[in-house]
Formats: C-alpha cells, sequence, structure tokens
C-alpha cells in the first residue's frame, strides 16, 4: 500500500502523467476535519475492482479540484486548500459492494449564500464518474460560517403562525382536484368550498401554470374571490397557494406580482424552476412580505433509489438555506415513497434549531442551523382523516396536513369533506393534549367526534380502511452501534 | 348570520368542536404549563382576522404555574365581559420560537354577526377585497 500513499515530495507529485486519487492528495484518513469544512456522506458503489478508498478519494477529488491528469498549473495555487479530503470509509452495513466514505471541503471552495456553485461542485461531474457504478449524496454538515451566507425561508414558520393567525395546531390544506381541465370559475368554487368548510389553505396542483383550458390571470382572480370569500364566511384568514412557476424568470416575477396586487398570503414555485431561480424569489418574497410555498415535483428522479441520486435530507437542507417557507416532505402513511423514521428525518432538518446525529432517521452529522429561519414541513399525496391520529404523532404541530382526494373527494361535497379533517384535526389534538394517548387511542377519539359530526362519520365510512403498506426503497442503512463519528 | 358549517367564527384551535367545559380547558392550560408556556387572557369585539391585538385582560401569567389560577383570570374576564370574544393564549420564550403556540376561544357573544365582504372593482377585472366586521358599525363597548 506504501506506493499508493500521498506523494509529499513536490516535484515527484507534480510530473506529467496520471496518478492514483489518493496519491494526489484526496485521501488523509488523519484529516481532522475544521469547523469551517463541509462534510458531506457520500454512498459510493465503486466498479468491480476499484479499491473503495481510491473511489472515496476520486469522489473528493472530482468533486473538487481534480481532474484525471496532473497539471503544473495546481503549483500557482495554494492547492492542498482546494483538495477536498475524504478522510473515511466504511462499507455500507448489509449491502455488499456499497461503501459510506466521509469527504470534507475547505470554505474557500464555496461561494457565499449560492445553492448553485455547491451543488455544481458537489453534485456536480461526480456523479458521471466511470469508475463508480453509482453515487448518492446521503447527507451533508453546512458549516455554520457557511450557513450564515444565507437568508434562509423568506418568511419562517413561526411568523407564517402570527401572520395567519393559527397556532398550536397543524395547518390544514388541500390540492384542488382535477388536477387539469377546469375552467378558472370551476376551480374557484372549489376553492371557496374547502376553505370555506374549514381549510386553512387550498392548492395550486405542481402542474397548473396557463394552460389552454386556464390562463394564470383568470385563476388568480376567481382564487382571490374563493379566498376572500371564505375569510369572511369564517373570520380566519385564508390562503390558496398560487403557482407561478413558468417558463422564464420574467414570467415567474410578473405572476407573483400579480398575485401580490391580488392580496395573496403565499404564492408556489416548482422545485423544477432550479436553485437560482428559487433564491431569486426568496430575495422578492422577503420583499414583498409573502409565504413561499415550494412543491418538490421531480425530486423523485434522484432522491429515491438508495444506490443512485440526493437524499432528499440534503435537499431539504438546501432548500432550507435556498429560502423556501413550505416543503413537502412525505406522509409516511399515504400513496408517495416515505419510511416512517426517514420521512421524519427530513422533517427534523426543516424544522429544528439544531439537528443531533440520529441514524435510525437519516441524519448521519449534527447540524446547527445558526437561528436560520424554520420551514414549514408539508404532508401531501393520498392521506385522510382516518389517519389523524398517526400524522400528528409522527409530525406534531408543525407541519401541514394537505388531503386533497380526502376532501374534494367526500360524498357529502368539498365543504363536508373539510369539516371531517377539521373536526379530526381539532379532536385529535385536544385529546393529546389532554394526556389521551393518540397512537393507541386515536381510533376512538375519532369514532367519539365521528358520533356527532356527521361529515366525519361519512369520511371514516368510507376511507377508514384505506391504508398504503408498500416496502419502501429508500430506508436508512446503519449499523446498530455506530462507529460513525 | 355566519353559513360557515359551524355557525360561528371558526378562529383558535378548537372552533369546530363543542364548547370546552372548564374541566376541559383547565386540562389545556395544564399542558401548556407543563411545557413551560405562560397563559394569557384576551377579548375583543372586533373579530375582524387581521384584528391582531385583542385587549389584554391584564399581562401574560409568566410566573403563574397553576391552571386554577388561570382559570381565576379568565372567568374574572368573563364576568367583565360576558358578552365579547374572549380567548388564551400560550407564549413560548424558547429561542427560535418567541412566539404564540397555543390559542383558542373561550367566549363568544350572544349572537355572532360576522363579516361582510366589500367588493371594489379596479383596473380590469381586478378587484380589492374589504372584510367588513359586522360589530364595528356601532362604537366600542356597544357593539353586541
Amino acid at each position: 500500500m506504501s506506493n499508493d500513499g500521498i506523494i509529499t515530495d513536490a516535484k515527484k507529485r507534480y510530473s506529467a502523467g496520471v496518478l492514483k486519487y489518493r496519491q494526489m492528495g484526496y485521501w488523509d484518513a488523519d484529516y481532522v476535519p475544521k469547523d469551517t469544512d463541509t462534510i458531506c456522506l457520500f454512498r459510493i458503489t465503486p466498479q468491480d475492482g476499484v479499491d473503495p478508498v481510491e473511489a472515496a478519494a476520486a469522489v473528493a477529488g472530482e468533486s473538487s479540484t481534480a481532474t484525471w491528469t496532473v497539471v503544473w498549473t495546481d503549483r500557482l495555487t495554494a492547492c492542498d486548500s482546494y483538495r477536498a479530503k475524504a478522510f473515511k470509509v466504511e462499507p455500507v452495513p448489509g449491502i455488499p459492494g456499497q461503501y459510506f466514505a466521509w469527504v470534507a471541503y475547505d470554505i474557500i471552495l464555496f461561494e457565499e449564500g449560492s445553492i448553485a456553485n455547491i451543488t455544481a461542485s458537489l453534485i456536480g461531474n461526480v456523479f458521471s464518474f466511470k469508475p463508480l457504478k453509482a453515487a448518492r449524496l446521503e447527507d451533508i454538515r453546512v458549516p455554520v460560517a457557511l450557513l450564515k451566507t444565507f437568508k434562509g425561508p423568506p418568511t419562517g414558520l413561526i411568523v407564517e403562525r402570527e401572520r395567519l393567525d393559527k397556532f398550536g395546531r397543524p395547518l390544514l390544506g388541500a390540492t384542488t382536484k382535477p388536477k387539469l381541465g377546469l375552467s378558472g370559475r370551476n376551480y374557484g368554487r372549489v376553492i371557496y368550498e374547502g376553505l370555506k368548510g374549514g381549510l386553512d389553505f387550498m392548492k395550486d396542483d405542481e402542474n397548473i401554470n396557463s394552460q389552454p383550458f386556464m390562463h394564470w390571470r383568470d385563476r388568480f382572480l376567481y382564487v382571490m374571490d374563493g379566498v376572500n370569500k371564505a375569510s369572511a364566511a369564517t373570520g380566519e384568514v385564508k390562503g390558496s397557494y398560487l403557482n407561478v412557476t413558468g417558463a422564464t424568470m420574467e414570467d415567474i416575477y410578473e405572476r407573483a406580482e400579480f398575485a401580490k396586487e391580488l392580496g395573496s398570503v403565499v404564492i408556489m414555485l416548482d422545485l423544477v424552476i432550479g436553485w437560482s431561480a428559487i433564491q431569486s424569489m426568496a430575495n422578492w418574497a422577503r420583499k414583498n412580505d409573502m409565504i413561499v410555498h415550494m412543491h418538490r415535483a421531480g425530486h423523485g428522479t434522484y432522491t429515491r433509489q438508495k444506490n443512485h441520486g440526493v437524499s432528499f435530507r440534503v435537499i431539504a437542507k438546501w432548500l432550507r438555506m435556498a429560502g423556501v417557507d413550505h416543503l413537502h416532505t412525505g406522509t409516511a402513511v399515504g400513496k408517495l415513497e416515505g419510511d416512517p423514521m426517514t420521512v421524519q428525518g427530513y422533517y427534523n432538518v426543516c424544522r429544528d434549531s439544531y439537528t443531533k446525529q440520529d441514524l435510525q432517521r437519516g441524519i448521519y452529522f449534527d447540524q446547527d442551523w445558526a437561528d436560520l429561519k424554520k420551514v414549514m414541513p408539508v404532508a401531501s399525496g393520498g392521506i385522510h382523516a382516518g389517519q389523524m391520529h398517526q400524522l400528528l404523532d409522527l409530525f406534531g404541530d408543525d407541519v401541514i396536513l394537505q388531503f386533497g382526494g380526502g376532501t374534494i373527494g367526500h360524498p357529502a361535497g368539498v365543504q363536508a369533506g373539510a369539516v371531517a379533517n377539521r373536526v379530526a384535526l381539532e379532536a385529535m389534538v385536544k385529546a393529546r393534549n389532554e394526556g389521551v394517548d393518540i397512537k393507541t387511542e386515536g381510533p376512538e377519539v375519532l369514532r367519539k367526534a365521528a358520533q356527532w359530526c356527521t361529515p366525519l362519520k361519512q369520511a371514516l365510512d368510507l376511507w377508514g380502511e384505506i391504508s398504503f403498506n408498500y416496502a419502501s426503497t429508500d430506508s436508512s442503512d446503519y449499523a446498530v452501534t455506530p462507529s460513525v463519528s | 348570520m355566519i353559513t360557515n358549517p359551524t355557525g360561528r367564527i371558526t378562529q383558535g384551535q378548537f372552533s369546530f368542536l363543542p364548547d370546552l367545559t372548564d374541566a376541559e380547558i383547565t386540562l389545556q392550560v395544564e399542558y401548556g404549563l407543563n411545557k413551560g408556556y405562560a397563559w394569557s387572557v384576551e377579548y375583543t369585539d372586533d373579530p375582524h382576522p387581521r384584528n391582531t391585538y385583542w385587549e389584554m385582560f391584564g399581562m401574560p401569567m409568566f410566573d403563574l404555574k397553576d391552571a386554577a389560577g388561570v382559570l381565576m383570570e379568565l372567568n374574572a374576564c368573563r364576568k367583565t365581559f360576558p358578552n365579547q370574544y374572549i380567548r388564551l393564549m400560550a407564549f413560548d420564550a424558547t429561542r427560535n420560537t418567541e412566539s404564540i403556540v397555543m390559542s383558542f376561544i373561550v367566549n363568544r357573544p350572544k349572537t355572532e354577526p360576522g363579516f361582510g365582504l366589500v367588493r371594489q372593482e379596479t383596473n380590469g377585472r381586478t378587484i380589492r377585497y374589504t372584510i367588513h366586521s359586522y360589530g364595528t358599525d356601532k362604537p366600542e363597548g356597544e357593539r353586541y
């Protein structure tokens, strides 16, 4: 192994040719990460015959300064600072051929306040690198020094609650259905009924922008009539996430400006608009007292498979830094992918002031959030009133529960669906606060409330038995006695 | 008349449930006290959704550890303002929270007139909306 170690003699190190990455200085088993270093945990699957340590060094190299051959121009720079350093490699427990690799990055590698720059390094070329069959960024520790260059959520969940005057319970939402085809006028009807019935928010779907059946201005105008009418009918602040996603930044700004002009408390963006657009809109939202709802459309293409891509916990951290107020983070009990513990891990990185290492939830690093505002997680997709006790138990108060089908599909209509959800929610929060063990006694709490609330009874009769119990593809791999430091 | 399914203003944590009894309110207050929150009693005759500052019936009870004390304050407020909206609010001073963490209505006027929506037509199809409290057509103190 000695001839594979780092070459310290400068003349040899920089003579033209091809060296192993570990020889070039991208592997240092003795390296102690600095408080100002960014630390990444990659899950790598080296090609057959590729040594895992060399593969880890290659990841460090390709995500920082390395190119495939030695370049003399390195010697014009303080190149040791710029080399990321892989400092630990361990087999993934129970999965042959996969390894966890820890890599540290000096703070000089990244531009201040730019997620685009961070991602271009950390998930740039390295993910197409041939010596690896697959690679996944599992988790990231962002140093406080770098974190402080980001402004974070424009509103944050605390101020959002103050603006909405809603405290001590999860918020309730619903996505307007059908996703496509409703005219503006028909669409606004669903908004009005849902909000008047008791929901706090209604939501545009991620693929509602400005299609032939409904121009965006028409949607915004009718939706805001529904929102204001429902607000007057209930005495509550109400909102509807107006999706301002468009083809260009100019379109997005134009739509957001109109939403503001109409008095909307919230706008919505799809993740697919990209990091720079998200950060631009976070700035816009800060200037315009706006809550930003982020729909994670597209994330499943790179977050779902355990062996390749980026874990959603990393995406959630980047989005909190980039500046969104709401983030879809999964339901664990609904129709979309999500192991309950792993999903709780996503919630924690959205809402914690300090996230402690928690291997069962897939959290590999302590993360000091340095007072960065908190993101409100959103549970959406195939959930219904009959799961209220599970949802409250899993996620607590600071979450938006979105019942789309579970509101609009109610046999007695949209208002009745909203009533069922709001009654189930309030009854469950009240019972929990009274000391009832809702995990076991939750169904009984719901049954009791259904005795005086017919819409809830109808909802439970229709959906009470529906569950989505499929094996999850993305659960945490951790050793029972962790050696992770 | 309020036409939403509850027939009343639905602010706060428990407006969709039957009115909480004093025993039930005590349990909620105890839940908050156990978490270290400070309770406060507030009242108003203008429950407009954007009327943030209801009147304080005394200061938040920072040093009170017994739910009975909070109930005493609440009942004193009910006696003074039997026909107004009264809410209990819990404050959490934890760093990065430092805000209200519970809030629910514990007293209402006999009749709740609710709100009207005033529409002002402006440019194009745009409408400016004003939510108007029917109650506030009369002066403070004479509303219900």
